[in-house]
């Protein structure tokens, strides 16, 4: 019997309790993963602008690196990025 | 016990709904059921119950309206049939999922086309693994009797799944019979109150009910079913058990009729299993050893009971009132499974029959218990099919 098995579930799938969706980690969808090549970023904040999600992080006006755990992976920071400094790696591949 | 009155298996149906009384039922009428939602809104105009009593648009609405009832902390009925089942579809796995017990009573009627309004399974057989519980009756006091059982083993907390009891369309829906209604007293203490689980209603424990579940989730919860299932047989026997006592009616999941020195046995559900008994004990008047076996509990399906009957028999007949074209009909697909690990299974033949309201005759049976005894026959028949 698994922590998250079927007995140990809720009946049903219910939820019970309230404001829970902060506990659903979305990055888990990814299939690639951005990458930033510090030497080479600019700190333009172009990444930050277009990410649909929320997941630049930034600090001090300079961008620090990714939030995985919400990060789905759609590659729009490595495509718009003025200077190439993304690169988008295939996720569970060294 | 209170005197026997005539009524006919849809106003048994409501009477018990209203000794009952539940908090609310949602339903959009169809022949033959309509006598079941016609008798009740009467009683809810009357103010003889205080079900809060709502006419949907369509069947789809009415079960949505029992399902977030239900979700509310509701004990709910309805009632439906043929096309109106199909048209619940997508509702059904909906409230299996969602853990609402609802009792739906099936006036089982074919499925169009060609349109008919008559009896036959195929509406309750295409429900089968909706993960719906399904009882079935076989005259007026089993339709009644069978609404009592279901709000107690659907509610049952070892179960909580919704459940439909099946009657057969006009032939118990309409036909009048004498039967036995409980003092309303005896219904309410064998019923009792409900109990909800997690009502939507109840703010200071907020839940939400039908959330999406991915695929790391999703089997999981369906399994939830599995095991709810498995419980339902020993809590169905439990509460059987309970209204023998309650009754002098001893019901059982499976029931057998001269088997015990039977050789050859016939299946059925519903309605025919009477005729079935008939056509046996003609045949045990000319010395035949045969036996008749009605199956009560369709869903979950009592695999270990109907073994025990299978057991040493020579050749089983199953009547199935629904068709699957290209392969055998339901219920013969579930006895087969039940002799599947047996050594020295019995020869277990399909007949499918009575489709769209056709009657079965007796001689008819009797025929296909000479066709068994001499090892003739298809795996699957259709019986009376002109050709």
């Amino acid at each position: 019997m698994s922590s998250n098995g079927s007995s140990s579930l809720p009946a049903g799938g219910m939820i019970t309790e309230a404001g829970s969706s902060k506990k659903y980690k979305t990055g888990e969808w990814r299939s690639e993963r951005p990458e930033v090549d510090k030497e080479k970023c600019t700190n333009c904040l172009t990444c930050w602008i277009y990410c649909p999600d929320n997941s630049i992080l930034v600090k001090d006006e300079k961008m620090v690196g990714f939030k995985y755990s919400h990060c789905k992976g759609c590659g729009i920071c490595a495509n718009q990025c003025p200077v190439k400094a993304i690169t988008m790696k295939e996720e569970g591949v060294e | 016990m209170s005197e026997p009155i005539a009524v006919n298996g849809d106003m048994a149906i409501a009477m018990a709904w209203k000794q009952i009384n539940p908090d609310v039922v949602a339903a959009y009428p169809i022949t033959p059921q309509t006598i079941i939602v016609e008798a009740f809104s009467d009683f809810v105009a009357d103010g003889t119950v205080d079900s809060e009593y709502v006419c949907a648009e369509s069947e789809h609405s009415a079960l949505s309206i029992c399902v977030g009832s239900s979700a509310a902390g509701a004990r709910v009925a309805t009632a439906t049939a043929s096309a109106g089942l199909a048209f619940m579809w997508e509702m059904l796995y909906v409230s299996s999922s969602m853990r609402t017990p609802i009792v739906m009573a099936v006036a089982n009627r074919t499925l169009s086309g060609p349109i008919n309004i008559h009896c036959d399974h195929s509406d309750a057989m295409g429900a089968r693994d909706s993960g719906w519980l399904q009882i079935f009756g076989e005259n007026v006091q089993e339709a009644y009797d069978n609404t009592l059982l279901a709000f107690r083993i659907a509610e049952h907390m070892k179960v909580r799944l919704p459940i439909m009891t099946c009657l057969d369309g006009f032939i118990i829906t309409h036909a009048l019979e004498r039967f036995e209604l409980l003092e309303d007293e005896k219904v309410k203490a064998f019923v009792g109150p409900y109990q909800p689980v997690r009502p939507l209603l109840d703010v200071k424990t907020p839940t939400t009910y039908g959330p999406i579940a991915m695929p790391e989730y999703y089997y999981e919860i369906k399994y939830q079913i599995v095991t709810a299932m498995m419980n339902a047989m020993d809590v169905t026997r439990q509460v059987m058990a309970e209204f023998a006592e309650l009754t002098g009616r001893k019901y059982d999941l499976v029931e057998g009729y001269r088997t015990e020195d039977a050789e050859y046995l016939m299946v059925a559900m519903g309605s025919t299993a009477g005729t079935v008994r008939f056509v046996v004990d003609q045949l045990r008047a000319q010395g035949k050893k045969v036996g008749a076996v009605k199956v009560r509990l369709f869903r979950p399906f009592p695999t270990d009971d109907m073994a025990k009957f299978l057991k040493g028999k020579k050749a089983v007949a199953v009547l199935d009132r629904a068709m699957s074209p290209g392969t055998g009909a339901p219920l013969y697909m579930d006895v087969l499974e039940s002799a599947s690990r047996m050594k020295d299974a019995p020869r277990i033949s399909n007949y499918v029959y009575g489709l769209g309201g056709r009657d079965i005759m007796p001689g008819q049976l009797s025929t296909v218990f000479e066709d068994i005894m001499a090892g003739k026959g298809e795996r699957v028949n259709y019986l009376g099919v002109r050709l």
